[in-house]
This record gives C-alpha cells, structure tokens and sequence, in this order.
C-alpha cells in the first residue's frame, strides 16, 4: 500500500516537473515546426541561473521569475539573430539549436564548473509532510501545484486571450494566418521566449530535485521530446497529459521493471508514432 | 606555467633542429625532454575530475622545475570528453603526432578500454586512473599499471569494516548501472556475503536518471545499512533526495570510493555530516606528502583535492619513481616497463607498489565526514593496510570466477 501510494505522488510529481520542461516545447514544435533541441540546455541554464541568482536573493520563486525572465531575454536572441535568418530551412534551424546547446553546455561548465551544485529547498518546505501515515516531500507536492496552475494559467492565454487565438491559428494555418494579417513573425519571437522562460523557470523550480549538474540537457531533452510525440505536437492539452503519463510510466517502470527502465520510456512514444502518428492530441504528424 | 601545445612544438622544434644539426643519436635522446602525455576529460559531465587531473600533474612536475630524473619533460594534454572513440582518435594523436612516451590517464574506465588494444600495439607505457577490474586481472594488459584501484578495491575492505566494525548483517546496496558501479556493488557484496551477512536489496539507477524517487520509495527500511556505490554527482543527488523522503535517521548509508569524494562534498550540507565512505585516498590523510599537496592544492584551486587530484598527483609520483630507476633513460623501453611495473614508492595515498599484473597494493581508508574549520572533510577513522584488488582472496582462484558483475556474484538473499 504504501509502495503504490508514494509512488503514484511521485509519478506525479516527475510529471509536475516534465510539464514545466515540455510545455515550452511543444508551444514552440506546434508554432514554428521546428524541434527546438535548444531546450534542454535552455532547462539547464535556468538552473544555473537560479543558482546565482540565489547567492543574492535566497528566494527560489523569485529566482525563478527572474531566471525565467533572463532566459527568454535569451531566447529572443537566438531567434531573432539565429532562428530568423534561416527563414523556412527548418532542418537548418534544427542544427542550429543543437549547436546552440552545445554552446551553452560548454559555456555552463566554463562559468559554473563542472561539479553538481544544489538549489536549497525553501525552508519551510524541508521537512517531509506525513499524514496518514505516509511520509513524502512537501516539495514534490508543490511542484505539481506549481505545474497545475501553469497549466491553468496556459490554457487560459491561449483560450481566451487575443494572443492565443493568434499561436492558435499560427499553429492551425500558418499560411492563412499571415494571409489574415496575423504578425506571424512577431508571434515567432513570443512564442520562442515564452517556451524559454519556461524552460528556465522550470529548471530552478525542478533544481531543488534534480540540481544543476553539467549533461542536465542531454537529460531532460529526450524526455520533453518522448512527451510531446506522445501527447502530440503543439498541444498543451497533450504536453500537459504526456508529461503526467511519462511520469507514471517511468515511476512505475523502475519501480518494477528496473531492467527494462528506458523501454518502457520510449515504448509507448514508438506505438503512438506506428499507430497514431500526430500523438495523443496533435494536429499534425511530427 | 601552463604547457600549451605551441609551447611543446617550439620545444620539439629546437630538438628537431638540432637532430638536424647532426648531433650523436645518443647525445640527443638524452638531452631531449621526456615527452609525456596526459588523457584526460576536460568538457562534459566528466570534466570538473578531468581539469583536476590536469591540475594536480601541473602542479607536480612545477614543483620539479619541469624535471623528472634530471631530465625536461613535455607535456601534452588530450580531451576525450568522456567518449571512447574520441579517447582512441585522441591518443593516436599524442602517440603519432607527438610522439608522448608515456601515457597517463585515462579518466575513465570505457576510454581506457577503448584504447587498450592500441596501447598493447604500441607498447605504450600507462600509468592509469580508470578503474575497470579485467584490466589487471583476467585481461591483464602488460604496458598498463594502475596506482589507484580497481572498482571493488576500496568497497570489499568497506564490507569487511561494516560487518566486522559496525555489526551489520543486513544491507542494500544502490549504485549506477554501468561497469563500474556493477562491480564496485558485487566486490561489496562478496565479501559481505562471504563474511556471513546478507544483502536484501540490488539496485542500479540508470547512470543518468533524472530522478531517484522511484528507488527511494522501494527502498527497505529494516536493514543496518545501504552501500552507495556511486559515480560523478549522483552519490550527491541521492543523498538530497534521500533526506528528502524523511529517510535521514532510519537507514544508515555507507559510501563507496567515489560517493562523497571531496569535490562533490564542497558543495555538500549538514545531510553528508557523519556518513562513512571508503577511498584509496582522502585529502586529510595525515602524511607528510599529502600535507604538503592538499595545502598546496587547496591554496592554488580552492578547495580539497579529491579522488582526481590525487589520482594523477600519485601518477606522476609512479612516473618520476620509475624514471628515476632507468635513470631518465625512458628510450629503453623494456627497462622502463620493468622499473614501472617495479616500483616502490611512498605517494600521497601512502606507500604503493604493483602486484604481479600491474595493479596497485596500497592503503585503503575507512572515512568518515566531519565539519573541520567550516568546510565537510572525509576524516579517516580505520586503515586496512597494504590491501590487494584481490582483497584477501588467492589470486588464482578469485580470477577463475567471472569478472564482477550485475549477476555475479549471484545474489541469493533478496527479499521482494
């Protein structure tokens, strides 16, 4: 009993945190068609960022709103001085991150070094909460409010928002978008800082579990794609369903299959593209 | 001073010059410097024990004036990033290009034995810090020797301390799931096993996992102890989580050699106070070396030399010993494996010297980590002496079972 209920609060807690990761990422898949594989370092350099931040205001969600705020600064860049001038060469846009991630991890470790460096849990966060007998981390807990009210806070902006029309037909239509008289290309920058301040933000709010620790990217970046081919491209309904199915999938997995830990992963990513290829709630084929 | 590469080739162009100049063959061996070559990992999640292994043979052949035996050495410096293939391009470089007579490194256990067979058709002289176990026991490569240890070496001692010292009988043991960790977990085991306890639980996280909630959750909580055995900054990520869960007070961790290692612990808080682990090495071992290095060390770099540092500092003190036994004539290969493969010398890990196939019978520590002057160190509370990668063990018989691994030796004391 105990097995099955701590671990179902850590599959959703993972999932919590997979969504803050993923979200980003499937807004930006969904818009612009591109994978953006700059993701997971972006992930990393938010939590290297919260680290420094934190040397000066030890206040993990205020570090959070800034480093989210420093990374889509970040982003911006690359897709305004990057990303743009290859126009419709998606696969040399594709490159292009990946050469950017590896940038940034080689200038991660060039300014933070190369040894794992934690992100303090909040203090009155510290203790594990027990009730009921079960005993979990507060934090855990947390992180999945966290990720619920970003989900709400998401839906909410593309839903009902005049912005979020405009990523929604971008996503729908490009072509008929611009034709409208959408600023598609403004909406490109947005979108691409929106995805990185999330990615940021999500690695100092995820820091505190994971720490920031050079190859993070290379960590997370293959579990925000597994999510977003599962819960299909550019859906939010989708990431936010995808991470909380990965984070099940991978708890239990371990837990009781520890062998077979990263077939049971990319299993399911693998059936949904051979039997559903847009993923759970895509629009198109990834 | 740092030892660029165009530093190097100005220094072999002069010897070109004056081979050139037509000098004696003789005369020019002996005035040439004695090129060295260091393979390390210098970028990727490797990197922060790489760059101290630069760090830490700098520093040695500085304190010399550059001198070994009374002659110059070169240095040259390769990154394998933690890759194999890379590690096999990079030293072909530094063998072919240039032409290092004597190899140090490689950090790890996969470049290691991705450069072994070019090192054996070389007859490259390897003094080595990766740990892999078949290196010197069942495959034992007659151009390598290895001052540090073996995966298990410093973990069968730690199982003998928790058995005998700490009277635990039942134990976990949790450690990543790669070769190392494979056998790092199994020596423990053995020996634990053999010595009448029993281990309940295996578990092997994958190298990367991003997450150890799942294995916190199953793990047991009526045993004495659990024995990590794990690499880089997971020992610390686990340790995080493990307080996390409330598990700080109900189950007792033990560490292996690179658990708690000091460049991890720099970063580390009052939830690694009083957790004992076990190394070749700590940066408190109280020798009159040592002092001087760890002062030295921490004065250049800021903090605790660890595992790395030590590993290539020991190295280097193995080279000079070796050198100075053929008299700095290192041309004469055969005569400097055997001085190599011969040597006796007093490190900063303690005395070392090479079993039969080229692995170190050294000191192995029993540390425990303590608050000394505001910074965690990893105090050593016990010795085992003079302790073989064979424990205590015949040699002939322990290399007629299967090298360590996930499944040997099986575990017959699981409970689900």
């Amino acid at each position: 009993m105990q097995f099955w209920v701590i671990q179902t609060l850590n599959s959703l807690a993972l999932g919590g945190l997979l969504f803050l990761l993923s979200a980003g990422f499937s807004l930006i898949f969904g818009l612009m068609r591109i994978a953006n594989l700059t993701h997971g370092a972006l992930f990393m350099l938010g939590a290297y960022i919260g680290v420094s931040i934190l040397k000066v205001v030890p206040n993990l969600w205020l570090a959070a709103l800034l480093g989210g705020l420093a990374v889509a600064a970040f982003g911006a860049v690359i897709e305004r001085l990057l990303l743009r001038k290859l126009g419709s060469n998606v696969l040399g846009q594709v490159l292009v991150t990946l050469g950017i991630a590896f940038i940034i991890a080689d200038a991660c470790l060039v300014i933070w070094g190369g040894d794992p460096i934690p992100l303090p849990t909040p203090q009155a966060l510290q203790r594990p909460l027990t009730l009921a007998g079960f005993t979990f981390p507060s934090y855990r807990l947390v992180v999945v409010v966290i990720a619920i009210v970003t989900a709400i806070g998401l839906y909410l902006l593309m839903e009902r928002t005049r912005i979020g029309a405009m990523i929604r037909a971008g996503v729908d239509d490009m072509d008929m978008a611009r034709a409208v008289g959408i600023p598609v290309s403004r909406l490109f920058t947005t979108v691409f800082c929106l995805g990185a301040a999330l990615a940021g933000a999500g690695g100092i709010i995820g820091g505190p579990m994971l720490s920031a620790y050079p190859g993070l990217d290379a960590d997370m970046l293959p579990l925000a794609l597994i999510i977003v081919m599962l819960g299909g491209v550019g859906s939010l309904v989708g990431a936010f369903v995808g991470s909380f199915i990965i984070g099940f999938i991978y708890t239990f997995g371990v837990a009781l299959l520890p062998d077979l830990a990263y077939v049971i992963l990319f299993l399911p990513m693998i059936l949904v593209l051979a039997f559903r290829p847009r993923g759970l709630f895509g629009k198109f084929a990834a | 001073m740092a030892f660029t590469r165009r530093r190097f080739i100005k220094a072999s162009g002069a010897g070109l010059g004056a081979s050139a100049l037509g000098f004696p063959a003789i005369v020019r061996a002996q005035s040439d410097a004695i090129r060295v070559g260091l393979m390390t990992v210098k970028t990727g999640p490797l990197a922060s024990g790489g760059l101290d292994m630069e760090r830490a043979l700098i520093m040695y052949l500085r304190e010399r004036n550059n001198m070994l035996a009374g002659r110059k050495v070169s240095l040259s410096v390769a990154d394998t990033a933690g890759v194999p293939a890379q590690a096999r391009t990079k030293l072909q470089e530094l063998v072919e290009k240039d032409r290092i007579q004597v190899l140090i490194g490689p950090l790890d256990a996969a470049s290691a034995l991705a450069s072994d067979d070019y090192i054996r058709a070389q007859q490259l002289p390897t003094i080595s810090v990766a740990a892999a176990e078949d290196m010197t026991q069942r495959k034992p490569n007659p151009w390598f020797v290895r001052p540090t240890s073996t995966s298990s070496q410093a973990a069968q001692p730690l199982a003998d301390y928790c058995y005998t010292n700490l009277k635990y009988r039942r134990m976990a043991t949790l450690a990543d799931d790669i070769a190392y960790g494979h056998e790092m977990a199994a020596g423990f085991q053995r020996v634990f096993e053999d010595a009448g306890g029993k281990i309940v639980q295996k578990m092997f996280p994958p190298l990367t996992v991003p997450d150890y909630g799942t294995y916190l959750a199953q793990l047991k909580t009526n045993i004495d102890g659990l024995f990590l055995g794990s690499a880089g900054s997971n020992g610390f990520r686990y340790l995080r989580q493990f307080n996390e869960y409330g598990l700080r007070g109900k189950v007792n961790v033990v560490g292996g050699m690179t658990a708690l290692d000091e460049a991890v612990l720099r970063n580390m808080g009052d939830e690694a106070l009083g957790i004992i682990t076990t190394c070749w090495y700590s940066a408190e071992l109280d020798n009159a070396l040592n002092r001087k290095f760890a002062a030295a060390f921490r004065a250049e770099a800021k903090y605790d030399p660890g595992f790395y540092a030590a590993a290539t500092y020991t190295d280097a003190a193995v080279l000079e010993a070796a050198l100075n036994g053929v008299k700095g004539r290192i041309e004469d290969k055969p005569a400097f494996i055997k001085a190599l493969r011969g040597v006796k010398v007093d490190t900063v890990r303690g005395p070392v010297r090479f079993d039969q196939y080229g692995n170190v019978v050294g000191n192995v520590y029993i540390r425990k980590v303590e608050r000394k002057e505001g910074r965690l160190v990893n105090s050593v509370i016990f010795t085992y002496p003079n302790v073989s990668q064979f424990w205590r063990y015949k040699p002939e018989e322990f290399l007629k079972n299967p090298v360590y691994s996930r499944d040997w030796p099986p575990a017959k004391n699981l409970e689900s």
